[in-house]
């Protein structure tokens, strides 16, 4: 009895709890709500219920090619990011090597180094090699900061995997490369793809590295709305930010279908 | 991978993990590198980025009472956004690890679902909260706890409410790993021996939490000094920090050697605090639980 008392929650403990809860859900709730107000602004209290916002985002230019750029971008950039950091993880996980801490912290650094530092670094060299506004060089600079995000799922996938399979298939005769596609690859396919889809939504999230390199050709829709967020106030912003709330959570859906949304928001294997 | 490959092992990892270095050769390091030598260009006003060097844009970010100051304000801020989350986290995560599993795993999409959202929507969402009319104010107002409605949008206090919200689930996140770790048979023997419950928290399981609450404390603190969007949003033109100083200087001011240098000691301190205080983690911690 003691011992189940001793790891209970108390009503003050269950009242936090609450608090901290409403604090994390108030804002997102808010927006879904205002996104269906009849006001010509934004603003909380409010009578009447429409979806006309949700038709004006037909009529917003900006934030309609935006979207699709993101989709391609991230696309593009997760899987460009995949394509480096799995066998880079591979490599960490499976092999000790003189400078293997070294190339651990290079390939993570994007994580630490302020997002700002990176706009204005990749902004400086577009424009000395003339990439300015350049699609390519977009995704080659968001795979390098979604990378790492790859780079840590695979990892934790490759480690405390048991090689006895491995061993199996290579005294059988099959070759490395047999042997990480068929052996190999079906084991950690889970944590590449929930490193895939973490980096896809890191990719289509950024806006702090993006709107230093974005030219009018290559607005991504975070930054699309963050320019509309910070010079006006208009109800579209909200329509538009609950429907990427909405297509969260449906990403959030598959990941824990994948890999269980535990492992990937809190990083254990 | 062919079979030559297989033979040497020692060549394997270079030929596995090429590709990223020389993405991240390319495109990262160079990058910075020419960013540092960028902040030691002379600008002129008329002329743009000239060849010849200079120190002057240091001396003057270290001699300009103006910077000076936003470098102070930048620190009181993520030092106060990682204090609040420290309080708020540590006795959250303890909470939650309490719960029935299938209440704990909801609670968790919940809190750390949001780290998903755009922080664009999130700061969006604060924006209407933070309004003079809006529900904030209101509440506020018509519960007489203020007299007139508060000043939250463009104000430090809101930014750093926001930075709250916005940065609390990586201190859960940190939390979360040491309690995993916790020894709850330490907590129930001092329970028994008759220890009151707030000194066992104190002298027992805040103790065991430590490493975790420090790490998740210079996550929170970093990327707070690097956040971008939510000051620049709640901020606006009043309140500068030292990412959207930066982000005028190079796309206002248009003087990218200065935008440079602040960028530069940003990065220098963001690298120290990390390193430092990571050293001081592993020594710290080594011995008492290893």
């Amino acid at each position: 009895m003691s011992e189940r008392t001793a790891g209970q929650n108390g009503p003050i403990a269950l009242l936090f709890h609450a608090l901290v809860t409403a604090f994390i859900v108030a804002p997102l709730v808010v927006v879904v709500l205002v996104s269906f107000s009849d006001k010509q602004y934004i603003s909380m209290p409010f009578d009447g219920v429409t979806l006309r916002w949700y038709r004006e985002i037909l009529n917003a230019s900006d934030l309609l090619s935006g979207f699709w750029l993101s989709i391609r971008l991230g696309l593009a950039a997760a899987t460009l990011a995949s394509a480096i950091a799995v066998p880079a993880a591979l490599a960490i996980a499976r092999y000790r090597f003189i400078g293997r801490d070294g190339l651990m912290a290079f390939l993570m650094s994007p994580l630490m180094i302020p997002h700002v530092v990176l706009g204005i670094a990749f902004l400086r060299f577009f424009s000395i090699v003339g990439w300015t506004g350049s699609f390519g060089a977009l995704i080659l600079v968001h795979a390098i900061i979604i990378s790492p995000f790859s780079l840590r799922m695979t990892l934790s996938s490759v480690i405390g995997l048991e090689r006895d399979a491995e061993n199996a298939a290579r005294s059988l005769g099959a070759s490395r490369w047999v042997v990480f596609r068929r052996v190999l690859l079906p084991l950690i396919l889970p944590g590449v793809m929930a490193g895939w889809v973490l980096a896809f939504i890191q990719s289509f999230d950024d806006v702090t590295m993006t709107i230093f390199v974005a030219t009018p050709g290559t607005t991504t829709l975070p930054v699309a709305l963050y320019n509309r967020v910070a010079f006006l106030s208009d109800p579209v912003t909200t329509s538009v930010s609950t429907v990427m709330i909405v297509g969260t959570v449906v990403l959030m859906f598959v990941l824990d279908r994948v890999v269980g949304l535990d492992r990937v928001l809190i990083g254990k294997s | 991978m062919s079979d030559a490959v297989n033979d040497q092992r020692g060549r394997a990892p270079l030929f596995l993990s090429l590709p990223a270095i020389l993405l991240f050769t390319g495109l990262l390091a160079i990058p910075l590198v020419l960013t540092l030598t960028l902040s030691f260009h002379v600008f002129d006003g008329m002329k743009g980025i000239q060849p010849a060097l200079t120190f002057n844009h240091y001396l003057k970010v270290f001699t300009d009472g103006y910077y000076y100051e936003l470098f102070l304000r930048t620190a009181g801020m993520s030092l106060c956004v990682t204090a609040i989350c420290v309080l708020i986290g540590v006795p959250e995560t303890l909470i939650m690890s309490r719960m029935r599993p299938a209440w704990r795993g909801t609670f968790f999409v919940v809190i750390l679902g949001p780290l998903l959202v755009s922080v664009v929507v999130r700061t969006l969402g604060w924006e209407i909260l933070f309004g003079r009319r809006g529900p904030i104010n209101d509440a506020l107002v018509s519960l007489h706890l203020v007299d007139g409605p508060l000043r939250l949008m463009f104000s430090m206090t809101g930014i750093v409410i926001v930075l709250v919200h916005v940065l609390l689930p990586f201190m859960i996140i940190a939390v979360w790993g040491a309690v995993q770790k916790l020894d709850k048979r330490i907590a129930y023997a001092a329970r028994s021996l008759g220890a009151s419950p707030e000194k066992v928290f104190f002298r027992i399981t805040l103790p065991q939490l430590m490493p975790g609450l420090l790490s998740g404390a210079i996550v929170v603190f970093t990327l707070s000094a690097s956040a971008f969007a939510t000051p620049a949003i709640i901020g606006g033109r009043r309140v500068k920090v030292v990412t959207t100083a930066i982000y005028d200087e190079f796309l206002h001011s248009m003087n990218w050697p200065l935008g440079a240098t602040i960028a530069v000691l940003l990065l220098i301190g963001i690298v120290c605090i990390v390193v430092g205080s990571n050293r001081f983690v592993e020594r710290r911690f080594k011995q008492v639980f290893s």
